[in-house]
């Protein structure tokens, strides 16, 4: 669509998730939609800095907002957690003038109203790209049968996302769709992966894991599909039962772009005997 | 010619002296221009006081008077009448507050203060000094009544205004007046039979000849004001002539259209033709055209029209060419007891509501109760009729929940859920009731008992907690909660879950109240004039409110606004005409341009454009001196009688102590 838009890739794009990265990346370039990287990024204050200060938190992500708004267009936030924090300080510079006002002075930026944060699946499931999408399919997934996994952070609070519907959001299903996946519904899309506790409390994650795998499979699943690295990371490590992907994967191996092969070995359930 | 102007200022016992220096004052006030008499006294509103007010008047021949006391809202009328008695227009008696706003406020600081209630003295008189002789305005008054909603709020009110001896008309949406109070099986807090109380109500109005029902019927168009309203009554065919039908039921076989039946809240179907609800009142059919094939088949070219139930009626009692009628009812007072709606389940997907048919809202829960109802009272589930031996009832769904759905409490809910769950118990007697919850709100007479009796008699199963999820497992629901008094997750299988949906304003309150130009809320209740003094009076003189329109109430709060509404329109009607007070907006006719603007902004439709002058004129009856034309005008052209911008601007160069010529 030839659009270009500031992007944010947060710790886990050089890290943990380089696959959805890589992914998403190729899903984006064959787009024709242009990225370009903020030069000055820091860190969005992660799942640490608001449990220490709650102006920290807002600080670190008002300033990312801010960089964003210097450059004058709408950016793009893959990973779900930084999305879920830069959305925060956004809705906070968009509703409190007073605060407004006070970062705008401290990090030395104009708000711009126009501009928004988009998570990837923003991004991605805007309207004017589904035909765009549809028509670079050269593999349709025929006979795969998903199901979507939205999680908390692109989703809660739905005032501050935005999102479609906050109990049953559908537009990673939709994509799917197109890509030709048959996509099931099933009960547990926004329901808790553990998150942080994963590295806290093992036992508990491994339960809500489990129950989440459960219904996936009950559901007839042969993947479950993310957009969120944490939950990618604490549901695939913890079960044998099922491949988890991120949905651009998913994308990138139905346009048949991106070096998928060395993508799957990064999972801990193989996905490549799915294609 | 200047007059001759007196001021009485008034000590208020200590409460003025004490920090107003009240001799000074009257030696000040006697140097004043146009004052010939000044005194004080030590409470001017006792009688010897108002009687050296009325003899001075007499003895000097004053034709201005300020008072120095409290506020205008304590005795400006006490003062107003005294010089009335005397001969003095009470327009040219003013109050000067040196109480509320002097007294009270600096009693630390005699020598301000006294120059304060001074000053505040001269700009009172400044005022007088312009004041023009008024007379009240007076206006006619119907002593009608129009009631919108024909529910048990608007029932009874109608019932005790036409036993007060007024003639009332009932407009009613539904092919039937009882309102949801129809939909109920028993009350709470002792189990009474609603369809029986109900029924003795309707009968009464069916009986009562005073009372005029306008079924099928909205209001189309509301002209006129406080006295003298005019309602346009939009009444839908009415297919069906009962003085034909004998309500044989012959058409209801015949008509080949299913759907689902509203007032049954789609536990049963019905035709297009088919009795409203099981009441004697609902007896003759009514046919609901939207689902008619003959009026479907008419936009159709060359469809065969469906008569079936015209062709079969042994009395020819149906008619399908039936048109719409027109009818105008003139009145003097308005009753809006348009009631609720349940607010949609199907804006809670996570609770299943519209996907699984055994997850129901509470009215289709009383419908399960109701003796006369779908499964005649027998509570079983929709999907299989089969007895639920595990029912879960969710409070609070869509209230309390600012983020997504009302932020406010629906305030029946807890009480109407513990009477279903303990209605359920005595029923099924080895079934489990569990209600979720967020706070149990029982403050009224009996209220609290009645949920104790239900955990301690019933085994009611309260558990503190919002209900995440409820899905379907075979064949029957899983329901996620958590029970936050022990901070654990739970699950619950059950056979039937009943929500306890918001109470949102009936669909459409909107519009009417624009139509009624009557003020509402950001959730579209109605809004009273004040919420604690003038509880059912809307913000337009001669509207009432009564029922769930105007807040979520249960049948007893609901009744008694009712009632309420009724006292305060036999008040009204207890004088021969209306008294208006004549400090409204006058208009100077060759200033105004006729721009229109402040019939834009009049917020109580006072203002009109006369066709013939050109200018805009004003409602005297209608118009409450509020000043937003005379501030929104950009020629000057309005002014309030009595409080004038050239007052104005000379009170306030007193106060600010730099008067000047104006």
């Amino acid at each position: 669509m030839g659009k270009t838009f500031s992007y944010y890739p947060g710790c886990t794009s050089h890290s943990t998730a380089i696959e959805y990265i890589e992914a998403s990346l190729a899903v984006i370039a064959a787009l024709g939609i242009e990225l370009k990287e903020l030069p000055d990024w820091c860190c969005c204050g992660a799942a640490s800095a608001h449990n220490l200060s709650s102006s920290l938190a807002l600080g670190l992500s008002a300033f990312n907002v801010g960089e964003a708004h210097k450059k004058g267009s709408d950016m793009v936030i893959p990973c779900a957690g930084c999305y879920g924090n830069l959305a925060q300080a956004d809705y906070v510079l968009r509703h409190d003038p007073k605060e407004r006002r006070r970062l705008e002075k401290q990090l030395d930026f104009k708000y711009d109203e126009k501009i928004r944060m988009l998570s990837l699946v923003d991004l991605l499931a805007l309207p004017e790209l589904r035909p765009a999408i549809k028509a670079l399919v050269r593999k349709p997934l025929q006979g795969l049968n998903v199901v979507c996994y939205y999680g908390c952070a692109i989703v809660r609070p739905a005032a501050i996302t935005g999102v479609d519907n906050a109990e049953n959001p559908l537009r990673i299903d939709s994509l799917m769709a197109d890509l030709g996946a048959e996509v099931s519904d099933w009960s547990c899309k926004v329901d808790c992966c553990g998150g942080d506790l994963g590295l806290t409390d093992a036992e508990k994650t491994t339960e809500l894991v489990n129950k989440i795998v459960d219904y996936a499979v009950a559901a007839e699943a042969d993947c479950l599909v993310t957009s969120c690295a944490l939950c990618q990371a604490n549901v695939d490590i913890r079960q044998q039962r099922l491949p988890i992907l991120y949905f651009t994967e998913l994308m990138a191996e139905a346009l048949q772009i991106g070096d998928r092969q060395r993508w799957w070995k990064k999972h801990f359930n193989d996905p490549s005997k799915l294609f | 010619m200047e007059k001759k102007l007196g001021v009485f200022i008034c000590w208020c016992g200590s409460n003025i002296a004490s920090s107003v220096d009240v001799d000074k004052a009257v030696a000040e006030a006697k140097k004043l221009d146009g004052v010939v008499h000044a005194e004080n006294y030590m409470y001017m509103c006792s009688d010897p006081g108002q009687q050296k007010v009325k003899d001075t008047i007499s003895e000097k021949g004053l034709d201005g008077v300020v008072v120095a006391c409290c506020s205008p809202r304590m005795h400006e009328n006490t003062f107003r009448k005294a010089a009335g008695s005397v001969g003095l227009n009470s327009y040219l008696l003013e109050i000067a507050n040196i109480r509320e706003q002097c007294s009270w406020v600096h009693q630390n600081n005699k020598p301000l203060a006294t120059a304060k209630a001074v000053s505040i003295i001269e700009g009172t008189l400044d005022k007088v000094k312009e004041n023009l002789p008024l007379e009240t305005i007076t206006i006619d008054l119907t002593k009608r009544v129009c009631v919108v909603g024909g529910g048990i709020a608007g029932i009874m009110s109608a019932l005790d205004l036409a036993n007060a001896g007024y003639e009332v008309a009932i407009i009613e949406k539904e092919p039937a007046i009882g309102g949801h109070m129809a939909q109920i099986s028993q009350t709470f807090p002792f189990f009474q039979n609603v369809p029986q109380l109900l029924q003795k109500k309707i009968e009464e109005v069916n009986a009562n000849p005073r009372i005029k029902l306008y079924l099928n019927s909205e209001v189309d168009v509301l002209e006129g004001y406080v006295g003298n309203f005019n309602v346009t009554i939009r009444t839908q065919p009415a297919f069906v002539d009962p003085a034909k039908c004998t309500a044989c039921g012959k058409c209801l076989e015949v008509c080949p259209v299913s759907v689902a039946d509203e007032f049954n809240r789609g536990l049963s179907r019905r035709g297009a033709i088919f009795r409203y609800n099981q009441t004697e009142a609902a007896r003759i059919p009514v046919l609901m055209q939207s689902d008619c094939l003959y009026f479907s088949a008419a936009e159709v070219a060359d469809a065969t029209s469906c008569r079936a139930c015209a062709d079969i009626c042994p009395e020819q009692a149906i008619d399908l060419d039936s048109i719409r009628t027109l009818n105008d009812e003139f009145v003097g007072a308005i009753v809006m007891a348009t009631g609720y709606d349940l607010y949609s389940p199907l804006k809670m997907p996570e609770y299943g509501a519209g996907q699984l048919p055994d997850v129901i809202d509470a009215l289709a829960f009383e419908r399960l109760l109701d003796p006369s109802g779908p499964t005649g009272g027998q509570v079983v589930r929709p999907s299989d009729g089969r007895v639920p031996k595990h029912v879960v009832f969710i409070q609070c769904v869509g209230s309390r929940d600012p983020e997504r759905h009302k932020a406010y409490c629906s305030r029946a809910c807890c009480m109407y859920t513990a009477k279903q769950a303990r209605l359920y118990r005595q029923q099924v007697k080895d079934g489990t009731a569990y209600i979720s919850y967020m706070d149990i709100r029982s403050d009224s007479r009996g209220f609290e008992e009645f949920v104790q009796q239900g955990m301690e008699q019933e085994n009611l199963v309260y558990i503190r907690g919002r209900v995440a999820k409820v899905i379907a497992e075979g064949d029957y629901l899983r329901v996620f909660t958590a029970d936050t008094l022990s901070s654990r997750q739970m699950e619950i299988e059950a056979d039937l879950v009943v929500l306890a949906m918001a109470m949102e304003p009936k669909a459409g309150t909107r519009e009417l109240a624009k139509k009624m130009n009557v003020t509402i809320d950001g959730d579209a209740f109605l809004s009273e004039t004040h919420i604690k003094l003038y509880p059912v009076e809307s913000s337009t003189k001669g509207v009432y409110l009564a029922g769930c329109g105007q807040s979520p109430k249960d049948i007893t709060d609901t009744v008694s606004q009712a009632l309420a509404t009724a006292g305060k329109i036999q008040l009204m009607f207890s004088n021969e005409t209306l008294i208006a007070d004549p400090l409204i907006a006058e208009v100077k006719s060759d200033v105004c341009s006729g721009c229109g603007i402040c019939i834009e902004i009049c917020p109580y439709g006072a203002r009109l454009m006369n066709n013939f002058t050109r200018i805009s004129d004003v409602n005297q009856a209608v118009c409450q001196g509020c000043g937003a034309c005379i501030a929104a005008c950009p020629n000057k052209a309005c002014e309030l009688i009595n409080s004038t911008s050239r007052q104005f601007i000379r009170m306030i160069g007193d106060f600010a102590g730099k008067a000047e010529a104006v």
